[in-house]
């Protein structure tokens, strides 16, 4: 193990699953998987299971839809897209993610300014 | 709602989750493969990624599911799974709790029905009981018609007043129909008191204004109770209207009265009224005395201090007025108090000994539940080190108990609703609005409550054992001597001290009542009880001058003595303990002021009278047939008399002047014993026997036999041998005088025998408190007494070193309980009778009790020190 993995904050994954769902179309849970372990380049601590657990609260909150549906290899495997209330929800989260990062970032550099 | 649905839809969204998983699964194996692992690396490394398959599941049905109700459910399915697996431990706690939740919401039923729920009649609260003060002021008289009339007509405080006559007795009127007779018991009642109650007929009318005018040998007129209609006329509704013969006259049912009227209930407990005729307030009935019990209805906004002083000072009025009537001094008391105000001691006391019991209870399952904790320690550790976390294994342990609590109150409020049932059922009793008790919404809602209370309450303290610190311990089974098994034991040992220290408190007040009750049983009455029996025989439509009854009661008396099985008879016009009447009187020569004459209390007897009912005579003779209307008036006393009027001399031969007595006064010819007739924890008071071919003031004739075989098998030959002297003799009330005696008991009788039941029940709970303490110790120092037995200490050292341990904590609790008990019982004071409330027979008692308990319970575990194997116990150390 990396020893360089990170803590995934407690409902930031549910964005990156919004956001990867948004940018991707629809993907099935291990594609997610794939597709946050590239972007996070392996240095998140995710166990892939999780994702479900994610979707699941998605699928509650109406964000996203799921349809089983075939995938490229020809296995029956359950699709999930973005719903319009997902994508309104994607971009308020987006701004107040950017606005904290932001927050944090100018923070912390200024402690480094020292 | 998804989650609601998911709740029923688990099992398939399991499925849909599961084959979700496996797709992911291959996919991630694949990408390894063709990555170059090998298909079983590929796996292995494809788990790894994925992380653990079961806790995604689980995780999974909390976030999509209602995770309270299904982890509530599999709390409940888990907790009866166990119990079922320790059924022995799981019947027993579900039976305490069972008994314990019956009694209290019995007990509570009774509560809510005498102390809390009003009284049943319209507005009850606003009703008042105007008794009239006696001159001495001690006991309390009826009211005269005419004062009636005048203080209804005139004061200000009230809305209405109404009134019935009180001096009704059992059998007083005659029915007959078709050749048969039948006695009931009928109440004369003024015209207004249904509507003043606030109760509407049930079916046609009740009396009108002109029916207040009737005679009262002639009422015209009747209303059926609703118990009577349906008894004899098979509830027909056409009955309104129909004429029927009562005491030989023509009256017609003008209305039948709801079910829901219980008239006896509250104002004649253990009475019952068949039919309701009018009270004519008449100068006929005036000049016969204070007949009438009367009840107010205060005006809104009136409180009961002010109509006291009002009527207190119209009362006033009133009698300077009309000088020739009766005195009248109001006494009022609300009429709820004046019904249960001489029970409230003891319904109060009832609740207390209720409420140890279920505390008791609580105690006693709270400590099993903690031995069976001990017991599964190892369980709870292995489940900790599986993962549970610790509010889990609370939650489960509380869910145990409180499903046991519920099944326990279940079968509690089965007995609760018998237990109503039975107390209704005591129609002997002379407890007001006991018919009425019911397991009502309140008392369910109480038994409910009282159930969850319980689970939570002897489920907690377990519940809290749970040892988190000492897995490790637990799982290698060595938690001896550990700090947790210290403060465990600890907590036991309070409880089973404080289950003695209740059972202490009440014993002592069952020791106490209990005691008082047989002394009031050996009360020496003035009469023997036992082998009389009583039948009314009057008929005054059989004779018309006082010959005549001289006559027939003569026949009747001869033809009775001369059944075989009969020792003597003889004639009264009241029995003891049922009812009374006074008079004023005065040894000749003497004056009083007018309201300070002593008070009399009137017998008018035959010959034979004192023999049957067993009345000692102590100087001169009683009545012979020759003390009749041609020789001179004569009179008996009781000792109290003679010592009141004629203190430290000899009355014989005196001269007694009464009130109602004729004038020339009656000389004394004889003492006899003092009869306790008001009551049998009441002095008896001043008492006069008139012969009663003297005397033409007699209501009613009660016809007493002393007889060698029990009463009900001699009723028969009675009835047939007095047939030809007066055909209708109706066919019922045939009383054993006993009958009497335990009425005028039963309200202590009713208390004792409950608090007497509560606190057997009690000693129980208490001694398997102990033995399951002390047999718990035993197990767990098997190993060391095994050892010590090993260094050569005997059974019966170890044994011995057992009971002291269990005498210890039983000391203690006695100590403390006496302590309690002996602040309590001051409590109890009023409601004893011949013993103190420090009664140091009763304390001693209870400490011999409890210690022969206490001995046995810690016993039957020490026995079990001798079948200990030194060798093993050595080998399991």
């Amino acid at each position: 193990m990396t020893g360089r993995k990170s803590e995934i904050l407690q409902g930031t994954l549910d964005l990156m699953v919004l956001k990867t769902l948004d940018a991707m179309g629809p993907l099935h849970g291990y594609g997610i998987a794939r597709r946050i372990e590239q972007i996070g380049e392996k240095a998140l601590n995710v166990n892939q299971g999780t994702i479900y657990l994610c979707l699941v609260r998605l699928l509650q909150k109406k964000w996203i839809e799921a349809k089983w549906g075939t995938s490229e290899n020809n296995r029956k495997a359950k699709f999930y897209s973005i719903s319009n209330g997902g994508k309104k929800q994607l971009i308020a989260k987006t701004e107040n993610w950017l606005r904290v990062a932001g927050i944090m970032g100018n923070l912390l550099q200024l402690g480094e300014a020292k | 709602m998804a989650r609601i649905v998911s709740v029923f839809r688990g099992d398939a969204l399991d499925r849909e989750l599961k084959s979700e998983i496996e797709v992911h699964l291959t996919m991630l194996t694949e990408e390894h493969m063709r990555c170059g692992s090998s298909p079983e690396e590929a796996k292995r490394l494809a788990r790894i990624e994925f992380g653990g398959i079961d806790q995604l599941n689980e995780a999974h049905r909390e976030v999509r599911g209602l995770p309270f109700v299904e982890v509530l459910l599999q709390d409940l399915r888990y907790a009866f799974r166990s119990l079922r697996h320790n059924a022995g431990f799981s019947v027993f706690t579900i039976l305490i709790i069972g008994l314990g939740v019956g009694a209290s919401a019995t007990i509570f039923s009774v509560v809510t029905r005498l102390l809390i729920r009003p009284l049943p009649f319209a507005d009850s609260k606003h009703l008042v009981w105007i008794a009239n003060k006696s001159d001495d002021g001690l006991s309390e008289w009826g009211t005269q018609a005419d004062h009636y009339l005048d203080l209804r007509a005139q004061n200000r405080s009230f809305s209405d007043l109404a009134a019935y006559f009180s001096f009704y007795s059992p059998g007083d009127a005659k029915l007959k129909r078709n050749n048969e007779t039948e006695g009931l018991n009928s109440l004369r009642v003024s015209l207004n008191l249904f509507s003043f109650l606030g109760v509407q007929p049930f079916l046609g009318r009740t009396f009108t204004n002109e029916e207040a005018k009737s005679r009262w040998n002639n009422p015209g007129v009747v209303i059926l109770s609703n118990e009577f209609w349906r008894r004899r006329f098979a509830a027909a509704p056409g009955v309104i209207g129909q004429t029927v013969t009562l005491n030989d006259r023509p009256v017609t049912i003008v209305g039948v009265l709801p079910q829901s009227f219980d008239f006896e209930g509250v104002f004649a407990p253990g009475n019952h009224f068949d039919v309701y005729l009018p009270m004519p307030m008449t100068p006929e009935t005036n000049a016969w005395g204070n007949l009438l019990a009367v009840v107010g209805r205060l005006k809104p906004g009136v409180t009961i201090d002010v109509a006291r002083s009002e009527t207190g000072e119209l009362a006033k009025e009133i009698e300077s007025q009309h000088p020739e009537r009766n005195t009248l001094r109001p006494l009022l008391t609300g009429l709820d108090e004046h019904v249960v105000g001489r029970l409230r001691r003891g319904v109060v006391v009832l609740a207390w000994a209720v409420g140890i019991v279920m505390l008791l209870v609580c105690t006693n399952v709270a400590n099993l539940q903690m031995a069976r904790g001990a017991a599964r320690q190892k369980e709870m550790a292995v489940r900790i080190a599986l993962g549970a976390g610790r509010h889990r294994l609370v939650r489960q342990l509380l869910t145990e108990s409180i499903a046991l609590s519920c099944c326990g109150g279940l079968i509690g409020i089965f007995l609760a609703i018998a237990g109503t049932r039975i107390l209704a059922g005591l129609e002997t009793f002379n407890i007001p609005l006991l018919s009425g008790i019911r397991v009502d919404s309140l008392s369910l809602i109480f038994s409910v409550m009282l159930a969850l209370l319980t689970g939570l309450g002897f489920g907690l303290v377990p519940a809290l054992q749970v040892p988190f610190s000492a897995v490790h311990e637990s799982l290698k089974g060595s938690s001896r001597g550990s700090s947790a098994t210290k403060k465990s034991a600890w907590i036991r040992n309070t409880l089973v001290v404080s289950e003695i220290v209740l059972t202490c408190m009440l014993l002592v007040g069952s020791g106490l009542l209990t005691r008082s009750f047989l002394n009031v049983l050996q009360v020496d009455l003035g009469f023997q009880a036992s082998r009389a029996a009583a039948m009314r025989v009057d008929d005054s439509t059989s004779y018309s001058t006082r010959a005549e009854r001289d006559n027939i009661f003569g026949q009747i008396l001869d033809q009775t003595r001369s059944l075989p099985g009969v020792g003597s008879a003889g004639l009264t016009d009241v029995l003891p303990l049922a009812g009374d009447r006074s008079w004023a009187i005065f040894a000749k020569g003497k004056t009083y002021a007018p309201g300070h004459f002593p008070e009399g209390f009137i017998r008018i007897v035959s010959d034979g009278y004192f023999q049957a009912m067993g009345i000692p005579v102590i100087v001169g003779r009683t009545f012979t047939e020759r003390d009749n209307s041609s020789s001179g008036p004569v009179v008996l006393v009781n000792e109290t008399l003679a010592r009141t009027i004629w203190p430290h001399q000899d009355p014989i031969g005196r001269i007694l002047m009464c009130e109602g007595g004729g004038s020339p006064g009656r000389m004394v010819i004889g003492v006899v014993a003092d009869v306790r007739h008001r009551g049998i924890e009441r002095d008896s008071g001043c008492e006069l026997y008139i012969p009663m071919r003297q005397s033409d003031d007699v209501d009613s004739v009660y016809l007493v036999v002393r007889t060698a075989l029990p009463p009900s098998a001699i009723a028969g030959t009675i009835r047939a041998a007095l047939h030809p002297i007066i055909p209708d003799l109706s066919s019922n009330e045939f009383m054993p005088v006993q009958e009497l005696v335990d009425r005028a008991v039963s309200s202590r009788r009713f208390v004792v025998a409950l608090v007497g039941g509560f606190s057997t029940f009690a000693l129980i709970l208490a001694a398997l408190g102990i033995y399951a303490v002390i047999a718990y110790s035993v197990n767990q120092r098997t190993t060391e007494l095994g050892v010590r037995m090993a260094l050569g200490a005997t059974v019966g050292n170890l044994q011995s070193q057992v009971l002291t341990q269990t005498l210890k904590l039983a000391g203690l609790g006695m100590l403390v309980g006496s302590i309690g008990a002996w602040c309590l019982s001051k409590a109890l004071e009023s409601l004893l009778f011949g013993v103190k409330s420090t009664d140091p027979a009763t304390f001693l008692g209870m400490v011999f009790v409890l210690t022969v308990v206490a001995c046995l319970a810690g016993y039957l575990p020490a026995l079990r020190i001798s079948k200990i194997d030194p060798m093993s116990a050595l080998r399991a150390a």
